[in-house]
């Protein structure tokens, strides 16, 4: 079942567009805000929400990258790896990240702390090499600052 | 110093411009100006005249794509406008600047692209990842609501404007127009065959014109101070300023306004305030990962839709990406195609196939496992690209950065293979 | 008509049509992936490149995808550019990166669009040296087997199962080099074509999994064209034998009936001919006895008088026939159910008399707005539910010609239509698979469905009479008054000829084409044959009039209470029965003569659309023989002498004789091969019986010959046994045998309509209804028909009876719990039943799954009663 509140987000999204279906990627984006991942149950609660089948929902929430479905860490890291961040020194910070939090891209601590991915260009290339962390934008990184960028993240 | 319109009233410290503040410098004067009696094509007309080409990528010439949709009262409604936010070619970071520091230039923008094709709905499809932005779009939508300039009959004319934000949730082919108003109708973001035109059968089967923000953002521009006044801004036919900006090591990496048809070095040199110490320029890509790469001798080039030509490339975006001396131009490629394969749609063989095979062939380069007739496949890869060889324009665009790079750093891929191993790292 | 240029020669073309579509017509080798006939250009694989030139100064010209580029008058292409050929060697090589090349074990080998276009452009080295993507596959349920690493993602299975037959439960899924092409998780496909996936799919990713379990490659089995036996639509197939078993069905292309597309009852049902419970051999009294020996009984039955015959409407024409002239006319009985029967000369005399046109599947594809009355038409003629979907594609057709977007765009015409349908209401006891896109539906029993539709008939015509007020008429009479081609279909699914009235009401007020669907292969066919009911024979031998009767591939339990059975067989000294299965009424013979399947006969039925069609023997006979045959009893030898007696005993069915050529027919001297040329080990195949070669049995009812041997040339449509071309293994080889491609076989389509409507004036049924709601403590019992288990022959076919429900009785929300264990007592009869709740149900209305056995043979719609078991 989808909360009170995730159906009260949904039709608010839902208003905008003459179809129902339309509104599919904002409901995955909202049901993920409040359960952090979208599982095979929450697919199936939307489904049946939206009057669609798990498999209709499936082929657009595989498609975007931001749509998890697999469970994440409390916050999630996204590490720009795309050009102006690679020519500005991606691959040590990929790489003292990867020490700092035991884990590779597409993995999660084992604390359930972080989940480490990588994105497209997050738009700052002036700002290189960036990451986001809870959607939060981090720039200038180096390996020897992401220790404290990464500390508020309890 | 030269005019800067669409940067002008922007902080230095980054704050937003509110609406106060934008009505207090002529903001929301020229949609008043339209409503208060200037046909819909007239509007049109003031943008073609403005020779307003579009900042997305392609250079088309708005004021020719909004004539494309029917006007009139048997048109079936509604009438989408759609403002491209999606921002997602690697090294381009020019529309979020204008969306977080100016959002309401952007929104009367939109109003007048709407008014001007009748406009019944208008969208801003914004990537997930850009929260700043949506926040302050979102608080500039709410507070232009709240004085009735979007709504219903607005500014107490006839004319009737919804505008919502969309925020997606990820994927380079959201960008591309068409995959855009798949994703934006909820569904899968490939991308679509023409006909229908969007400015036909758009969005939920709707007539529909598909803008970039910063093209959008010129709009109010032209309506307030006129084409001819536009045409005086820029340095060659194409209107208008131009947001530039350069990313890699140069001294001074950033975006700045200046006029259409700047010359490269220019903008490299004077602006970014040329090459770090220690490293030297090879080359670059003028705007965006989907553009050729041009070097030395071609810097003397204006950055307009056309002047790039003559090197081979095209202003694209319009904003740069430096390849200097210390960097592998193989690792640089191999980086653009692994970015161009994990965004494939996945719908066309050459697309998705072509990028998985230059991917790993340039991966196996940089790791000593490159094998002579490698260059050829991936100079044959980058042909099976060719605009046209593919159901859009995705994999074309990863075609030019390969196809140059091949041209004026073949050395550096032959060494790969010679020496089996990366000579830079 | 235009010209086109191709490689500097001028062609004539249709310029409404695309270039690969006109290529391929004019026999053109052009490779191709992701378009379909069926389902039009999305210009995906980009495997179809041909150079363009602007003119004939144009030296350079550009590559185009000729699937997506209008065959405009003036065109100028080149398939043999060096540069087109090399895209296409490029395609073929990027789709082949993935490719696990394991065509040794894989089914689609010998059969495979990928590899024939793999040799087609060229492609025979492997120059890609890095990991292939990987997967995981999907129990898909009976049917289909999947097998992910073969896909190249050309997106034909989704287009086939989601955009043309509607299933939901399968997708595309993920992105860029691995998109997974499947379900959500692990089950059954829920979709009633999704067999058609294995021949939609150019590659092993889903094939055939009832084929896996006797597997045989496509050039080691021996076909023969047949027509499916599980419901009235008359669907043409292909059906492949090896060693004795049937191994598959596929479909074979009739560009009026089926189409590309077969049902899953069609293609799957086919197992039972090897069922355990086949009939293989003569029984008297349960002890076998020599085919000799059982003729003989029956000829003493015969002559000893006083015998009958009775029929079935799953029986062939001459079969049927022969039996008639056995018995005499005055002694025949159709099998069918007095009431049944009753519908079924309603249907045939509104028909006859017209004006009403019956349409043909393509025909219904084309109708522009669709009634549906009383019947669930997925369940009881699942090929014609599919046709329907395509009907209401006909509002988005419109509306892509009015942007001129051609029709075969098949993107275009989805992004510019949208959702837009056109209408289709359904008026069904029960929810329907056509409710998801249907612009209204109606629910109630059949007589308030008759009710309804007579109003909707008034509300078009004044004329026609009245039968109360239903609001929602008004609406539907619009629209089918707005339509340019309107359509009913109904039948006699649930069990009233007011429903039967009421659509041919509605179709003559506004000239609608009508399609009654009835229940079995060879309904119309045994209601042409004429004889007397089901009940007329029983009251017959109630009276004592009845020494043998002669029971022709027919099992009564299913046709009547089992009490009324039980006694017409007490009353009957000598029961011969004729069948192919071990049905309850064979279990009950004296003599049990065993009888050929449509597998290992020849014969002909008569669709629900009036065709006679033929279907061939694909096995050699081997004892098991066509029932005609034996109870001609000698009086013909082959089947054209039984279709040459046909016209002076029932002239109504003369023209049968036309429905495919006699097997005097030769193409050059020679015979039509059911073999393919490549067919191996025919000389080893029997070497652990005897090292000689066998003698090729003979075939005297067909031109077609048990062996490879056999004519060059393409045979015509009746005579088609599989699909075959030099280059073209796959089904694909279909486009071959059009005249051109997607359009009729060539020399026309097999089969002749025997039914045209001859009026041109209406002429109004009155309406008599039947009252409604029961009384007292009654409840009214209506059938719900399952694809899966209403139809009597695919029971015995294991993949399908997988599927096949339990039995249950479904009622709406108010009385009983989900699951409760009531007793109903319908018919003289009583049944334990748990409870499923179809909220549509009205009050004290139940329903039975028709057909499913025990339930099988109950007169429905009935009064009865339930009750609750403490
Ligand atoms: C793969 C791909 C991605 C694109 N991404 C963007 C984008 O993020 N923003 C954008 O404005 N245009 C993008 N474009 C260009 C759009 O398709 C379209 O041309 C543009 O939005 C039109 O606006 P304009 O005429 O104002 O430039 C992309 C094109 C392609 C092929
Ligand atoms: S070029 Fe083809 S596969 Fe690539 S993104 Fe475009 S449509 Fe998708
Ligand atoms: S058949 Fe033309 S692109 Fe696939």
């Amino acid at each position: 079942m989808l909360s009170a509140e995730e159906i009260h987000e949904i039709e608010a999204e839902a208003q905008h567009y003459p179809t129902r279906e339309a509104v599919l990627i904002d409901a995955l984006r909202i049901v993920q805000s409040h359960r952090g991942w979208v599982s095979d149950d929450a697919l199936r609660d939307l489904a049946e929400f939206l009057h669609m089948t798990e498999a209709d929902l499936d082929g657009v929430a595989s498609f975007y990258n931001l749509i998890y479905r697999k469970p994440v860490g409390r916050h999630v890291i996204h590490l720009c790896d795309s050009i102006s961040c690679w020519i500005e020194g991606y691959a040590g910070v990929r790489r003292a990240l990867a020490a700092r939090l035991g884990v590779d891209f597409g993995e999660t601590t084992k604390d359930g702390r972080f989940t480490f991915l990588p994105i497209v260009c997050l738009g700052c290339c002036d700002r290189a090499p960036a990451m986001l962390v809870d959607g939060e934008l981090h720039v200038h990184l180096t390996p020897d600052n992401i220790a404290g960028a990464l500390e508020k993240y309890a | 110093m030269t005019d800067t319109p669409l940067t002008k009233n922007m902080h230095a410290d980054g704050s937003p411009v509110d609406l106060a503040e934008y009505e207090a410098s002529g903001g929301y004067q020229a949609i008043r100006k339209v409503l208060g009696g200037i046909e819909p094509k007239q509007v049109t007309g003031m943008v073609k005249d403005a020779v307003l080409r579009g900042r997305g990528g392609a250079g088309f010439p708005t004021g020719t794509k909004w004539s494309f949709v029917p006007l009139g009262p048997e048109v079936p409604n509604p009438t989408y406008l759609v403002c491209n936010a999606d921002e997602m070619e690697p090294g381009t970071f020019k529309d979020r600047l204008l969306m977080e520091r100016d959002p309401h230039q952007l929104i009367e923008g939109m109003m007048l692209a709407s008014y001007a094709i009748e406009a019944d709905v208008a969208f801003i499809f914004l990537r997930n990842e850009y929260r700043l932005c949506a926040e302050r779009l979102a608080r500039a939508l709410s507070d232009a609501c709240a004085k009735q300039y979007l709504g219903k009959k607005i500014f107490g004319s006839d004319y009737s404007l919804e505008m919502h934000l969309h925020v997606s949730a990820g994927r380079y082919m959201c960008g591309e127009e068409s995959g855009l108003l798949n994703a934006l109708e909820g569904k899968r973001a490939n991308p679509r065959l023409k006909p229908p035109y969007p400015t036909t059968a758009g969005l939920f089967g709707k007539p529909t014109v598909v803008n970039n923000v910063e093209t959008l953002a010129c709009v109010p521009h032209i309506v307030n101070r006129g084409a001819e006044w536009f045409r005086g801004l820029s340095r060659t036919r194409d209107g208008g300023t131009k947001l530039f900006g350069v990313s890699g090591k140069v001294k001074r990496p950033g975006l700045w306004e200046a006029p259409m048809g700047t010359l490269v070095r220019e903008i490299l040199e004077d602006y970014a305030g040329g090459m770090r110490d220690g490293v030297k320029f090879r080359g670059l890509l003028p705007g965006g990962a989907s553009t050729d790469f041009i070097v030395e001798s071609d810097l003397d080039l204006p950055m307009d839709f056309g002047g790039l030509a003559k090197a081979g490339s095209r202003m694209g975006t319009g904003t740069m990406i430096i390849l200097d001396d210390g960097t592998c131009p193989v690792g640089m490629v191999r980086n653009l195609m692994q970015f161009f394969s994990r965004e494939s749609c996945g719908w066309c063989t050459p697309c998705w196939s072509g990028l998985q095979w230059a991917e790993r062939l340039l991966g196996a380069m940089e790791e000593g496992a490159g094998e002579p007739g490698d260059i050829e496949k991936l100079s044959e890869l980058a042909w099976m690209w060719a605009p046209g060889h593919t159901y859009c324009a995705l994999a074309p665009g990863a075609a030019e950065p390969l196809e140059s790079a091949l041209k004026h750093f073949r050395d550096d891929f032959e060494r790969h293979i010679r020496e089996k191993r990366c000579p830079y790292s | 008509m235009a010209t086109v240029y191709i490689d500097g020669k001028p062609y004539a073309v249709d310029a409404h049509q695309n270039l690969l579509d006109q290529c391929l017509s004019l026999g053109f080798n052009l490779p191709y992936f992701c378009w379909h006939p069926a389902l039009g250009s999305v210009g995906a694989c980009r495997q179809c490149a041909v150079k363009q030139f602007k003119d004939e100064h144009d030296t350079r010209g550009k590559i185009v995808m000729a699937c997506i580029t209008q065959a405009s008058d003036g065109a100028r292409i080149s398939i043999d550019d060096p540069e087109a050929v090399k895209f296409r060697a490029g395609v073929i090589e990027g789709l082949m990166l993935n490719h696990p090349h394991d065509c040794p074990v894989c089914d689609e080998g010998g059969e495979c669009h990928l590899q024939d276009m793999t040799v087609m452009t060229g492609h025979d080295y492997r120059r890609y040296r890095f990991e292939k993507r990987t997967f995981r596959n999907q129990d898909l349920g009976p049917f289909v087997n999947h097998e992910m690493n073969r896909c190249i993602q050309c997106y034909r299975c989704v287009r086939f199962y989601r955009n043309y037959a509607g299933g939901r439960d399968l997708n595309a899924l993920s992105i860029h080099q691995t998109v997974y092409f499947g379900r959500n998780q692990d089950g059954v496909l829920e979709n009633e074509f999704s067999g058609n996936l294995v021949e939609v799919c150019p590659t092993g990713v889903f094939t055939d999994k009832t084929l896996k379990r006797h597997y045989t490659r496509k050039w080691d089995l021996m076909y023969a064209p047949s027509i499916c036996v599980h419901c009235a639509t008359g669907c043409n197939v292909s059906a492949g034998e090896r060693y004795g078993t049937l191994r598959r069905i596929v479909n074979r292309f009739h560009h009026e009936v089926n189409g590309y597309f077969l049902c899953d009852r069609g293609r799957y049902g086919y197992e039972f001919v090897n069922s355990d419970k086949r009939v293989r051999e003569a029984r008297l009294n349960g002890n076998a006895i020599t085919a000799e020996a059982a003729r003989e009984h029956l000829r003493e039955a015969v002559e000893r008088g006083r015998a009958i015959g009775i029929g079935s409407p799953r029986a062939s024409l001459e079969s049927n026939f022969a039996l008639r002239t056995l018995a005499g006319p005055g002694h025949f009985f159709s099998g069918i159910a007095d009431r049944d029967q009753r519908l079924v000369a309603l249907i045939l005399d509104i028909l006859r008399r017209g004006p009403c046109r019956v349409p043909t599947l393509h025909e219904i594809e084309l109708c522009d707005a669709v009634v549906v009355l009383g019947e669930d038409v997925t369940n009881t003629a699942p090929r014609i539910a599919l046709s329907v979907r395509q009907a209401v594609r006909q509002r988005s057709f419109e509306m892509a010609e009015k942007l001129k977007i051609p029709l075969w765009l098949d993107d275009g015409v989805r992004d510019a239509g949208q959702d837009q349908r056109s209408p289709l209401f359904v008026a069904t006891i029960a929810s329907t698979h056509l409710d998801e896109i249907a612009s209204g539906v109606f629910r109630g029993v059949p007589d308030e469905i008759a009710r309804f539709g007579f109003a909707v008939a008034h509300a078009i015509d004044s004329a026609a009479p009245s039968s109360g007020d239903f609001p929602a008429a008004r609406g539907i009479a619009d629209a089918l008054k707005g339509a340019k081609r309107p359509l009913v279909v109904s039948g006699a699914s649930c069990g009233s000829e007011a429903v039967i009235q009421a659509a041919a009401n509605i179709a003559q007020a506004c000239g609608a084409a009508l399609y009654f669907i009835v229940p079995e292969c060879n309904t119309l066919g045994c209601a042409m044959v004429a004889g007397g009911s089901l009940d007329a024979a029983f009251r017959l031998a109630a009276e004592g009039n009845v020494d043998t009767a002669i029971v022709l591939e027919n099992d009564l339990y299913r046709r009547a209470p089992a009490p009324d059975v039980d006694a017409f067989i007490g009353n009957v000294p000598h029961l011969i029965v004729l069948d192919s299965l071990l049905t309850r009424t064979a279990e009950r013979a004296e003599l049990l003569v065993p009888a050929g399947t449509f597998a290992e006969s020849a014969g002909t039925f008569v669709s629900g659309e009036g065709r006679a069609q033929r279907f061939f023997e694909v096995f050699p006979p081997d004892g098991v023989r066509e029932s005609w045959r034996t109870l001609g009893m000698g009086r013909w030898s082959t089947l054209d002498e039984v279709l040459a007696d046909l016209p002076a005993e029932l002239p109504g069915l003369a023209r049968a004789r036309d429905a495919a050529p006699s097997a005097k027919f030769r193409i050059a001297g020679a015979k039509i091969a059911r073999e393919a040329h490549r067919s191996s080990g025919r000389t080893a195949m029997l070497a652990n019986i005897n090292v000689s070669e066998p003698k090729t049995p003979v075939d005297p009812d067909s031109p077609l010959s048990f062996s490879m041997e056999g004519a060059e040339k393409k045979p015509p449509g009746a005579l088609i046994p599989f699909f075959w071309s030099a280059g073209w293994n796959s089904i694909q080889a279909t486009n071959t045998y059009q005249r051109e491609v997607g359009g009729p076989l060539n020399g026309g389509d097999p089969g002749v309509r025997l039914i045209e409507s001859s009026a041109k004036e209406k002429s109004y049924f009155a309406g008599v209804f039947e009252e409604f709601p029961a009384e007292g403590g009654e409840w009214l019992i209506v059938p719900i028909h399952h694809i899966f288990g209403s139809d009597e022959l695919s029971l015995s076919a294991q993949a399908v009876a997988e599927l096949v429900p339990a039995p249950y009785v479904a009622v709406g929300r108010e009385s009983f719990a989900q699951n409760t264990m009531v007793r109903v007592e319908i018919a003289g009869q009583m049944f334990l039943l748990p409870v499923r709740i179809r909220s549509e149900l009205g009050a004290r209305v139940a329903a039975l799954p028709a057909g499913i056995p025990p339930l099988a043979g109950l007169p429905l719609p009935q009064r009865g009663t339930i009750e609750e078991v403490k």
